[in-house]
């Protein structure tokens, strides 16, 4: 996996007079779950957009290494949101293949089969549409398609939203897994369990601007978590 | 234009039929559209007598009906990219914005197209029109007039993507624009269809107008079709 970190140099996003994001500059790095937590309207989700070139910053700059973010790193990025983004009248199988001639990938029968049986999909009948799946089904076929590429980051925009216990357990494993293999894996999430479960880098959204941005390799105690989510969010 | 670009438009466009050939959802409900719309003018206009009318109103009435079966197309088609946010993940993957417009604007066509043959027979039937007496001509303007209708089509269906009530909107919005497509298709149609018409010169300047229409129309969905439908 790369060693590139992800730069945000003074990024702000204002949509007409409303400024959603002020002046944001963070660094995240590879082998490490960033996750990035705040109230709603805080501008995370406009700061996944961002990252995931879906939206363009007002001002400000995303640097991967030395390049600049833009379409053609597209092909670094995977994605998973609280929807799934996947076609519902496809098999599982057909969906992975649609994203994989999408990618360009070569060997790209076996890279399928491979995800499929990481996500315990193997097994589900060939034809049958994903309209059938169940929201956990749907949610693990949603990270196959994510890591279809073996993209060097990996964004997540509140992926447990849905998930039963169980379900949000093993996403704690796959991030876990991701971080282990040195992906770049943002997290963007209301749950501060899970987030204490899984981050080295814990990021405090408020009113658009970062009111908290701590590295902690060893990663946070749920306690911890708590704290500074608190502290961070109290009016100063 | 790279040869990347048309292997991302046929893969979109191909996604689409393929979901349509496993659903056939659109082409039953565009069918049953155009059945329904050539039954009612037919009957409306029974009464009819002057049989100088006769091209006219069966050109009317292919291109009203084309016209509402292609909105259910277009609706419909890029209501499948809404649906578990398959759009996001679309438009994350390296596939240029311009490549999923001509995608879509290729599956929609193919859409259209096929229900027309079926509308061109119901009409012949049922309005006694001479629908066949040049077939080629036929079949370039109903390819350049659906090419044109779904041109613009697509941009407001992307557009109206996150509305709630999109399917309403699509038409209000989209018939005003498609006028000029409208009235040169129908009226080279309605040429094509009159036995004593003198000649098809009036056929050749419309569907020439119908080209230059659909030129402009597609130019701007490709230069229209990222901010639209990045919604910025």
């Amino acid at each position: 996996m790369s060693e590139r970190h992800l730069r945000v140099a003074q990024v702000s996003k204002n949509y007409g007079r409303q400024r959603a994001l002020v002046d944001v500059s963070l660094e995240f790095a590879p082998g490490r779950v960033a996750t990035i937590v705040g109230p709603n309207g805080a501008g995370k989700t406009t700061l996944l957009g961002i990252l995931s070139t879906l939206v363009r910053p007002t001002a400000g700059e995303i640097r991967l290494g030395d390049e600049p973010l833009g379409h053609p790193a597209r092909q670094t990025i995977g994605y998973v949101g609280h929807e799934p983004g996947i076609y519902p009248d496809l098999s599982a199988r057909q969906n992975l293949r649609l994203f994989a001639a999408l990618y360009a990938l070569s060997s790209a029968e076996e890279r399928i089969s491979t995800m499929l049986e990481r996500v315990d999909l193997a097994d589900v009948r060939g034809d049958l549409p994903a309209r059938a799946f169940s929201r956990g089904m749907l949610q693990r076929l949603a990270l196959a398609r994510a890591l279809l590429h073996e993209p060097e980051i990996l964004l997540f925009d509140e992926p447990s939203s849905a998930l039963d216990p169980a379900g949000v357990r093993w996403l704690v494993g796959e991030l876990r897994r991701e971080r282990e293999a040195g992906r770049l894996v943002i997290l963007v999430t209301h749950d501060l369990e899970a987030a204490s479960a899984v981050a080295g880098h814990l990021v405090v959204i408020r009113r658009g601007r970062v009111a908290l941005d701590r590295a902690q390799p060893a990663g946070f105690p749920a306690a911890q978590v708590r704290a500074l989510y608190e502290e961070a969010l109290r009016d100063r | 234009m790279t040869g990347s670009f048309w292997r991302y438009t046929l893969l979109i466009a191909g996604k689409d039929l393929r979901i349509e050939g496993k659903s056939r959802e659109v082409l039953y409900t565009m069918g049953f559209s155009a059945a329904l719309v050539v039954l009612v003018f037919s009957f409306a206009l029974s009464n009819a007598t002057d049989p100088a009318q006769g091209p006219i109103t069966a050109a009317g009435v292919l291109w009203a009906a084309t016209l509402f079966t292609g909105t259910v197309a277009l609706a419909r088609v890029l209501d499948r990219e809404r649906e578990n946010e398959a759009i996001r993940a679309l438009l994350l993957s390296p596939a240029p914005r311009a490549a999923i417009y001509a995608g879509k604007l290729l599956a929609v066509s193919l859409l259209m197209l096929a229900v027309e043959v079926v509308l061109v027979v119901l009409v012949g039937l049922l309005f006694s029109a001479e629908v066949f007496a040049h077939p080629g001509w036929l079949a370039l303007v109903l390819l350049l007039g659906t090419l044109g209708f779904a041109a613009t089509g697509v941009v407001f269906s992307a557009a109206l993507l996150r509305s709630r009530s999109r399917e309403a909107l699509l038409g209000a919005l989209l018939f005003p624009i498609a006028i000029p497509v409208l009235l040169a298709a129908s009226r080279a149609t309605a040429c094509m269809f009159d036995p004593l018409a003198p000649d098809l010169e009036p056929v050749a300047f419309w569907v020439r107008f119908l080209l230059a229409t659909d030129v402009i129309y597609i130019l701007l969905g490709l230069w229209v079709f990222e901010p639209v439908v990045s919604g910025e």
